[in-house]
């Protein structure tokens, strides 16, 4: 295989706190060709929203990257200089985020927010910026783009909001898209409609994209392949057949087991046992084994990744067995 | 607009009314100036010829009415001391005092604000320590004794700067200045720092609470995801965000810095507003206490409204609408 587009090695992210050193990041590996749609799922707190900020150099104090490479087209990212992160940003790799209520700027208008964008990396006219971030509104499908950017985010709703902000990050026609929960509040209806678009999109344009979730069910519908985080570090990674189909991982096995079902109607969800573990202080190798209807003495001791493949890979001593899933699917 | 600047001013009416009441109440009970107006020497018949004459013989109501009636003629009584009107009087010296106000208000926000933000982004940082600790001091040293200190500072041990005094003034629109000139601008600058101290502690503080929480906000981070320089991020997507509480404060204060500027008027010898304010309560000289007080009233509602105005530039989300009540 050619040198993907991007490739996280080992990546660390710690806080550095008074109460504690919280490894949110803890030695997190993905891979992403051209063009690949990357589902990067967990729960609250597993480090998958600090993953994608660790990728940009955008985690706030007392946050920091401590270790790992992140290689965007053979270039380490961690340890590149502020400059030259700020010419990645945005034009190379773009980020939307969760919530589109508190991406905009209440006091600046829309289309302030999307000429700084254009000009922060290209010299250009506010005239033709203004052209372009107003081709770029009519892309993501808001009607009368040039009266919408006269208009301030708050008279915009939340679905319209998240539409900009897609429009901004697409504008440079990046190569790499970070999504954070990007339609988590939103409704159910407006979340299909973006998820459709982003996808259609991402696919005209040939641009990658990592969408940071919780959601399975969002992912088994947008995505190429799956990582699933747990406690800061990926515990299963796959294409989505395989992890919907033949999850081997016992958190991702109970993950889905949680997702209602068309198939599984009238079976009682189950739930997964316990919580997730305090980031400050993480049971001792598997993080997961206290919760684990699997676990061993083994347990006790980290397992490393392994599978079939470099990309078909997950991290447990007493995996699921391979077409076991012992439901009525 | 127009609708609220209306109803904005109706209200306004509706405070001045309610303080031209209370002032006039209130002088009433601090005491009987003909004591302190006529010659200890005076007979009886002297001293009632001068209440006459000054009105002082009427009910409190009938002496109220007679004022009002006059103020709506734009006449607020003439002074008892000077024997000139009284607001003349007070408006005369509004100038030095605006000058002095302003002037602090200026160093205020344009010492205040870069500081907040500096101690507001880095607040662990050495330099945002010591900011907030001067801030403190800014706020806990009384102001006569700062004042004090800079004249023995810089007016007697070093002599760069006179002690008091406007200095040389210069005429613009018919109304002395002392910015000007060069003289007069070295007049005001102790002055303007001393009254400017409480106020600059008080800018940093709110920069400083605004940005610490407008910098952890998504859309920092997402205008910083978009690949802006820091100068864009922080001089505006910060900047314009925590402006609103600032004007907030600096409206109310500049207010309170020309009604208090007081005490500053006094330690430098500034020919202002408040320095006749202190002298006329001393001399119990009525109209001029009730130009003074009316003048502020008016000031206050005037820099509230302007407040409001600018309000609607900085912050999209607010509609200065007529519609609702």
């Amino acid at each position: 295989m050619t040198e993907p587009l991007l490739r996280v090695d080992g990546l660390k992210t710690h806080f550095l706190t008074r109460a504690g050193t919280v490894k949110a990041v803890d030695g997190v590996s993905l891979r992403l060709d051209r063009g690949e749609i990357l589902g990067l799922v967990g729960e609250s707190g597993s480090g998958k929203s600090v993953t994608g900020q660790s990728i940009l150099g955008l985690v706030d104090p007392p946050g920091r990257v401590v270790g790992g490479r992140v290689l965007f087209q053979g270039e380490d990212l961690v340890g590149a200089g502020e400059k030259r992160l700020r010419a990645i940003r945005g034009r190379r790799i773009a980020m939307i985020f969760q919530d589109p209520m508190m991406t905009l700027n209440p006091v600046l208008s829309i289309g302030t927010q999307m000429v700084e964008a254009v000009q922060a990396h290209e010299k250009v006219g506010r005239a033709e910026a203004w052209e372009r971030s107003r081709r770029a509104l009519v892309r993501v499908g808001i009607a009368s783009p040039d009266e919408r950017l006269a208009a301030y985010p708050h008279q915009f709703s939340g679905g319209m909001r998240q539409r900009v902000a897609i429009a901004i990050a697409l504008l440079h026609s990046p190569d790499l898209i970070i999504a954070d929960e990007p339609t988590t509040a939103l409704d159910v209806t407006i979340q299909a409609q973006i998820l459709f678009e982003v996808q259609k999109l991402c696919r005209e344009t040939g641009t990658a994209l990592i969408w940071v979730t919780h959601d399975l069910a969002v992912v088994s519908a947008l995505a190429d392949r799956v990582a699933v985080m747990y406690a800061g570090r990926v515990v299963e990674t796959g294409t989505v057949a395989e992890i919907i189909g033949n999850p081997r991982h016992p958190y991702t096995r109970g993950l889905l087991e949680s997702v209602p079902s068309r198939n599984r109607r009238g079976v009682p969800l189950r739930s997964i046992p316990g919580m997730t573990p305090s980031v400050l202080d993480l049971p001792e190798g598997c993080a997961f084994h206290p919760r684990c209807d699997r676990s061993t003495g083994a347990c006790t001791v980290m397992p490393e990744l392994s599978g079939e493949r470099e990309d078909r890979a997950w991290r447990c001593w007493n995996p699921v067995a391979a077409e076991a899933r012992g439901d009525a699917a | 607009m127009l609708v609220f600047i209306l109803r904005r001013l109706a209200q306004s009416a509706v405070v001045v009314v309610a303080m031209s009441v209370l002032v006039f109440a209130g002088i009433f009970a601090i005491g009987n100036p003909i004591d302190v107006l006529i010659s200890p020497e005076a007979d009886e018949f002297e001293r009632a010829a001068a209440i006459a004459r000054l009105g002082l013989d009427k009910p409190m109501h009938e002496q109220f009415l007679r004022f009002v009636d006059s103020a709506l003629g734009g006449d607020l009584g003439t002074s008892f001391v000077h024997g000139v009107p009284a607001l003349g009087l007070v408006l005369q010296r509004f100038p030095a005092t605006l000058e002095l106000a302003l002037c602090a208000m200026l160093v205020a926000v344009v010492l205040g604000i870069p500081l907040g933000l500096w101690a507001g982004l880095k607040p662990d940082s050495l330099a945002g320590r010591i900011i907030m600790t001067g801030s403190i001091l800014g706020f806990s040293l009384p102001t006569f004794w700062v004042g004090m200190m800079l004249i023995m500072a810089f007016a007697v041990t070093l002599g760069w700067l006179p002690a008091g005094g406007r200095g040389e003034t210069a005429s613009l629109f018919g109304v002395p200045w002392s910015f000007l000139t060069a003289d007069g601008l070295a007049h005001l600058i102790l002055p303007a720092v001393n009254l400017a101290l409480f106020k600059l502690s008080l800018v940093i503080r709110l920069a400083r609470a605004g940005t610490r929480e407008v910098a952890l906000q998504d859309y920092v981070k997402f205008a910083r995801a978009k690949g802006l320089a820091p100068s864009r991020v922080v001089g505006v997507h910060i900047l314009k965000n925590i402006m609103i509480p600032v004007v907030t404060i600096l409206g109310l204060e500049l207010g309170s810095v020309i009604a208090f500027s007081v005490v500053t008027e006094t330690v430098f010898a500034w020919p202002g507003m408040g320095k006749l304010l202190i002298d006329s309560i001393l001399q119990l000289d009525r109209p001029v206490v009730i130009a003074y007080l009316l003048v502020t009233v008016l000031l206050f509602v005037v820099i509230n409204l302007i407040v409001d105005l600018v309000y609607s530039l900085l912050d999209p989300r607010i509609r200065l609408g007529g519609g609702r009540a």
